[in-house]
Order: C-alpha cells, then sequence, then structure tokens
C-alpha cells in the first residue's frame, strides 16, 4: 500500500479527517477527486496551513497537513509550535523530502535540523521510517493518536519485512557486541548493506530502527548501548539536536556512559545533487559507513542506490 | 436593518463600565490600556447584539466564533465577559495573580475565549479554519477575527486574505481596529497602511469602514454580513486609541500603561467627564 492509498482510505473511512497542502501535492495527486472538499490546497502558504490546520482541529477535525519538509518546520515553525503545540491539537504533519531526500534542491530545501526542532515543541509527538511498508505500518497509530505528530515521510522501498509498529517503541533489527548502529529513515537501507559488510568482516553487529523518535524507546537504546562496544548513531540531520543528542540525553539521564559516535552532518549543509552521489559525496552509502567503523577500506559490494523521481 | 436590540444608550453603559474595568486593570502591573479602550466599544456591540455567544452554548458547535488576534486588548474583552455573564466580575481582581489566568494575553482557561493569542498574525489564519470547516459542514455560524492595525505588518495577515478569498469565505469577518497607533507611534509614520480599504477590496474582500465607536454605525455595518456572497467580510472600525481618557488618548508614550493608584482614581472620573489626570506614573520612552 502507498502513503496516497492509506490516507485516501483513511479519510474516506473517517470525515473526522481532512487532507491539507500548500501546493505540495506530489503525495496527494489522486485525493482531491476523491475527498471533494475535505481536501484543501492554501497554496505556497505554509503559515496560514498550519493557522487553518488548527482552526479545523478546534472543530474536531483531524487534518493531515503536506508541504516540503524545511517550509513546514522553518518557515511555518511558530504557526506549529503555537497554533498546535500550545493548544495539543492533532495536527498531523506529513513533511516531504526531509534529510537528504532534498537531493538536488540546494541548502533551502534541506530540512537537517527538523527533529531538533519538532522534538523541542510540548506535546508534539516525532517519527521517521524506515521506508515504504514502515510508514503505512506506522501512520494509521499516528493519525490515532491525539496529539500533534511530525512524520519525516520516506516512500522508498527496501526488501525488509518490518514488524509492527509500536508508538514510542524501536525496532530492534538484530543485536550485536561488538557494534550497534541506531538510525532512522532513509539512512536504514544503507545500514543494512553496513551491517552485512561488518558481519562479513568478522563482527558481531546490532541495527536499530528507531521509528519514534519522540516518545523515544529508552530501554532499546539503553540496552543497546549497554551491549554493545562501540555505538553509532547515523542520521541525514545536523548532530545538534537530533539522535546522537536523543542518546546522549537517554544516557544522561540513566547515569550511564557508552563509546558513541556520531556520523551525522557536522554543522553544514550537504552538496546538493542526486541521492546516489549525495551519499557518496557525503560519506554516507553503506558500503562508507561499514569502512568508517572498520578503519580500514574493503572489497565490499555497495548496491546501486535508486534516484528518487524528481516531485515537489 | 433591524434596529438595535439593546438601546444605545444601555450599549454605551455597558461600554462605560467595560472602560471602568480596563482602568481598574491598569495597575499593579499594568496593561495595555490604550488599545483595550479603543476596541472596547466594537468588542461590546459585537457580544451584544451581532454575536450568537452565550454562557450557556460555549460548547455549542453552532455557536459564533470570535478571534481576539491583536490579543494585548483582552481588558477589552474580559470586561466585556464580566458585564455579559460570561466570567464573574471578581475575577477581574485576580489579573497577573497566579491563582488565575488572566494576563496581558487571551488564553482558553477563561471560558469564552477560543483560542490564546499574543503572537500576532496567527488568528486569521485559525478563523480560516473554523470558517472552513463550518462551510464544509453547511452551518450557518459567523466567525470574527479582530486584529489590530499595528498587526497588519505581518504579513501572514494578507496571506490569510488571500486564502480567505480564494476560498470564498463570506462567513468569517476581519474586523480591523484601525486606532492608527502601533506600540510606539502612528502606523503612518512607521509602516503606512492607508488607503487600506483599497488594500483589502485588492485581495478581493468586501469592505465596510466605520467609526468604530459609533454604535449605529456599527449596527449598520454588521447588519450587512454577509457583505456580497463569495467574498469575506472586512470592517475598518476607524477608533481612538486611549478612546475616553483624553489625558492619554493619541499619546505614543502611554501604550501600555502602569498607573498608581491615585491615578486609577482619578482616570475613572475622567471617564466620567470629571476632569483630566495629571498622570505621574512612568511612561514609554519614545524615541
Amino acid at each position: 500500500m502507498t502513503y496516497e492509498e492509506l490516507l485516501t482510505q483513511t479519510a474516506l473511512a473517517d470525515d473526522r479527517f481532512i487532507v491539507m497542502t500548500a501546493e505540495n501535492r506530489a503525495l496527494v495527486r489522486n485525493i482531491p477527486g476523491k475527498l471533494g472538499n475535505r481536501f484543501i490546497d492554501t497554496g505556497i502558504t505554509e503559515q496560514t496551513m498550519i493557522g487553518a490546520a488548527a482552526g479545523l482541529a478546534l472543530r474536531g477535525r483531524i487534518p493531515v497537513v503536506h508541504a516540503l519538509a524545511s517550509f513546514l518546520t522553518m518557515r511555518a515553525f511558530e504557526f506549529v509550535r503555537t497554533d498546535a503545540g500550545i493548544p495539543n491539537l492533532p495536527v498531523k504533519l506529513s513533511s516531504f523530502i526531509p534529510g537528504f531526500l532534498s537531493d538536488g534542491n540546494g541548502p533551502t530545501h534541506q530540512a537537517v535540523e527538523d527533529i531538533s526542532l519538532m522534538r523541542g515543541i510540548p506535546n508534539m509527538t516525532v517519527f521517521a521510517p524506515a521506508d515504504e511498508q514502515d510508514l503505512v505500518m506506522m501512520l494509521p497509530e499516528i493519525w490515532k493518536h491525539p496529539h500533534p505528530s511530525y512524520v519525516r515521510i520516506n516512500t522508498r522501498k527496501t526488501d525488509y519485512q518490518h514488524r509492527p509498529f509500536k508508538l514510542g517503541k524501536a525496532e530492534v533489527i538484530s543485536k550485536g557486541e561488538d557494534v550497534t548502529i541506531l538510525t532512522y529513515g532513509l539512512l536504514f537501507e544503507q545500514a543494512m548493506i553496513a551491517v552485512e559488510i561488518l558481519k562479513n568482516e568478522g563482527l558481531s553487529v546490532g541495527l536499530i530502527n528507531l521509528r519514534s523518535l519522540k516518545p523515544v524507546d529508552e530501554q532499546a537504546i539503553l540496552e543497546a548501548t549497554r551491549e554493545s562496544t562501540l555505538t553509532i548513531t547515523l542520521e541525514d540531520h545536523f548532530v545538534t539536536g537530533g539522535l546522537y543528542s536523543i542518546v546522549a540525553e537517554v544516557l544522561l539521564k540513566h547515569c550511564q556512559t557508552a563509546k558513541v559516535i556520531p556520523m551525522a552532518l557536522k554543522d553544514k549543509w550537504f552538496k546538493p545533487s542526486l541521492l546516489p552521489n549525495v551519499l557518496e559525496h557525503e560519506g554516507f552509502t553503506g558500503k562508507q559507513i561499514a569502512e568508517k567503523i572498520l578503519g580500514y577500506n574493503t572489497n565490499a559490494y555497495q548496491p546501486e542506490i535508486s534516484i528518487p523521481q524528481f516531485s515537489e | 436593518m433591524q434596529s438595535l436590540a439593546i438601546p444605545i444608550d444601555q450599549l454605551e453603559a455597558t461600554a462605560l463600565k467595560v472602560r471602568e474595568h480596563i482602568i481598574k486593570m491598569s495597575t499593579d502591573g499594568g496593561c495595555f490600556v490604550g488599545a483595550s479602550l479603543s476596541a472596547a466599544d466594537l468588542i461590546v456591540y459585537l457580544y451584544s447584539e451581532f454575536l450568537n455567544i452565550n454562557p450557556n452554548n460555549l460548547d455549542d458547535p453552532d455557536r459564533d466564533y470570535l478571534f481576539l488576534s491583536k490579543g494585548h486588548d483582552v481588558p477589552a474583552l474580559y470586561g466585556t465577559f464580566a458585564e455579559l455573564g460570561l466570567l464573574e466580575r471578581d475575577r477581574l481582581k485576580n489579573h497577573l495573580a497566579l491563582n488565575d489566568h488572566i494576563y496581558w494575553h487571551p488564553n482558553t482557561h477563561i471560558p469564552g475565549i477560543e483560542f490564546h493569542s499574543g503572537s500576532l498574525g496567527h488568528l486569521p489564519s485559525v478563523a480560516i479554519g473554523v470558517a472552513m470547516d463550518i462551510k464544509i459542514r453547511g452551518g450557518k455560524n459567523k466567525v470574527i477575527c479582530i486584529m489590530g492595525d499595528g498587526e497588519l505588518n505581518e504579513g501572514t495577515c494578507w496571506e490569510a486574505a488571500l486564502v480567505a478569498n480564494a476560498h470564498k469565505l463570506d462567513n468569517l469577518i476581519f474586523v480591523i481596529d484601525r486606532n492608527h497607533f502601533q506600540a510606539n507611534m502612528p502606523t503612518e509614520e512607521l509602516i503606512p497602511l492607508e488607503p487600506l480599504t483599497d488594500k483589502f477590496e485588492a485581495f478581493g474582500a468586501a469592505v465596510k469602514r466605520i467609526d468604530g465607536h459609533n454604535f449605529e454605525a456599527l449596527h449598520e455595518a454588521f447588519s450587512a454580513f454577509p457583505f456580497e456572497t463569495g467574498k469575506l467580510n472586512v470592517v475598518i472600525a476607524d477608533t481612538v486609541r486611549g478612546k475616553g481618557l483624553p489625558s492619554i488618548e493619541r499619546r505614543a508614550d502611554r501604550w501600555f500603561c502602569n498607573f498608581n493608584a491615585e491615578e486609577v482614581a482619578s482616570l475613572l472620573k475622567e471617564l466620567h467627564g470629571e476632569h483630566l489626570t495629571n498622570l505621574t506614573s512612568e511612561t514609554l520612552v519614545v524615541r
């Protein structure tokens, strides 16, 4: 099932749902004809869209709003915080092309601080699915939940069969004693490749798909860091405020120390290009991730990375 | 046009009481007196005559909605609530007290407040969302959003006008408290707004511009609602900042006032036309 099919089915079954967009229709192309006046396009007005979503929520609606991640989280930040966050309204943010997924757009479109911003808002919940199947598994829970939510939309396909989603729970893909990779979103597919390479080099490797960044699965983080010699936080986000910070907060809170190395953007935006080039240039292909952990080069095979379809 | 249900002298008496409440709230920490006094008559008119909002229908989905976007004029709203039975009069004495929620901006702890405000340029869009839902459901409720003229500096007010026009929200009324001042100086000296009627008309709205202290003019304008089918309604209410207290009217340095007890006592007499007050409390520094 695709995102659009799930949203259409959900909204048709429950007339509390309103689908909104600030003229970002890539994910909702066929919905206007199906939902009629419960589809609302406010034009390129992220702020007004969020305010209007709050107004609709006041009247008992569940607005699912769409815009490009950087404009949804940054242009409209104060509206999200003030109009959805303060009154704790069920405004559901679907953020398009977050992180590396903005590939060739350039720094204006790079939402690489979105997790940091959104999790800083009281009442807000934050999610980042690993692929399309994960996304579609997560959304019914997220949309049912009575709080505002932020979802990093990721419609890429992987071969992994995910287990059912529970809000606030991470998905433990494997456990390892030498190294555990904690990741979320798009980089899950590269992490899977890295894990294979590391295993072939003889390491015991763990992998965790965080899924829910707020609330976060503290137990999964504590166990992974306790049971593994080395922990890697892997994310297409600035190192500040994202998963590395979350792990640090969790460890401090529970008086636990661990060797944790962040793989993230270190205080700079990434070089805009097509996604495979971006990952290669920034050092985030599965092979590069594995080799950084190993400290040496291998002859491992890096599977081809598919180029996302252009859609804004 | 139907005549006023409540005689003008009674509306004026209510407005006078509301102004007394505002003055009494302008001490022990103070409040935004000037903006509250400019909005008092139009808020009294709207709740007394125009809106279907009363203590018994605050949860009724068919009630009308009023959003106070300028926010800092909330003493006028609370004063009106106190006079119309939405809020116990005694609670106004809790202004800025920790054991209540009556502070410088509106919040939903107070029954009758539909949405919190304080950050300017937010509630036009929230009101749009409510008006959209009413349209989808085929409801007849009216939705009002009161904005300050200084607030119109915020781009989101104009973004909201574009969106309201696009969605033909003729159940929505933007009311501009045109008191000709923003925080520190006259609007026309900082960010000129005129010709304001033309601006809103150019955005597709049906506009009425009236004297915001004249109950007959207010009634004539609002009785024509909806002004034009399919168009956002805009009422520009020309008002005077500090209206009712000549010693602070149109004074840039009397935006936020924290009066002492003698000044409050004297201003209450000034309100009834007895004399001008010799103000001794600190004024805002306007450069």
